[in-house]
């Protein structure tokens, strides 16, 4: 049973994963395919190693996995800020069809 | 005492990454552990204090709620998104006022702006925060975007503040 749900856990954080690359695919400019990019990935990848968490329970393998989320979690929104930030500096312009840009008045 | 607190932190990591209490790990453990204390423990506790006030983590137990619960719609609304066949979106940078002094805790808001459905942040100055929005509202613009700080702003500053 537990077998079960812990490999239902991994295939949801697959199948949220392969919805990140399709948005990286799919949508126009560098912000829009990070939102994409970052969200689903994160998730995807939290869904993995908690569903390797469930599958082994507490020993060695499952605490790492389990370890993992936290550092996840706070690294993979920080290089997508950083990215963001970085492309607009270098000047990547954002998509055509933008409604607005308060972040031109700023610099 | 600032030292004692990281050093704690990282020997309890140290513990759990290795997962045994064979004596040579342990030891090892706590040459590392006191070496990271040493070196960084300046960087990262500014205030020991906060440490020990319990109602800081009953509010960030709330806030891992709400932020599971915020990430998980996002996911769902990525995903709508991107296999919606017209590709259903209005992107935009917007901007909002962030009130939070402490780096930790603008941090965290960032990252959390990060995984709310279909925001990004880019940058912060000073008092305002630039969001890149992917389906900007266009009635009550300003409103709105301060909904998007505000969900999180009130619970870190009682985390961190």
């Amino acid at each position: 049973m537990i077998d079960i749900a812990g490999i239902i856990i991994i295939c949801v954080g697959v199948a949220f994963d392969l919805f990140g690359c399709i948005g990286l695919i799919r949508l126009p400019d560098v912000y829009n395919r990070l939102q994409a990019a970052t969200k689903c990935v994160t998730l995807g990848t939290c869904g993995i190693m908690f569903g390797i968490f469930v599958l082994s329970g507490f020993n060695s393998l499952g605490i790492k996995s389990l370890i993992c989320i936290p550092f996840i979690l706070l690294t993979s929104p920080t290089a997508a800020h950083a990215l963001a930030r970085g492309a607009y500096i270098f000047g990547v312009r954002l998509w055509d069809k933008s409604r607005m840009d308060e972040y031109k008045a700023n610099k | 005492m600032r030292k004692s607190v990281l050093f704690i932190v990282t020997f309890i990591l140290w513990l759990l990454l290795t997962f045994t209490l064979h004596i040579q790990f342990v030891i090892t453990g706590v040459i590392v552990s006191l070496l990271t204390a040493f070196l960084f423990g300046n960087m990262f506790v500014k205030n020991w204090n906060k440490v020990f006030q319990i109602k800081r983590y009953l509010w960030f137990l709330w806030y891992l709620i709400i932020f599971i619960w915020e990430c998980l719609k996002a996911n769902f609304d990525v995903a709508y998104r991107v296999l919606h066949p017209a590709l259903p979106i209005k992107p935009g940078i917007v901007k909002a006022k962030v009130s939070l002094k402490t780096d930790i805790a603008r941090t965290i808001l960032a990252n959390s702006i990060t995984m709310t459905p279909g925001t990004l942040s880019v940058d912060i100055t000073g008092e305002h925060i630039f969001i890149h929005w992917i389906c900007i509202k266009d009635e009550n613009l300003e409103v709105s975007c301060q909904e998007i700080v505000d969900k999180f702003e009130n619970i870190l500053a009682r985390i961190f503040e």
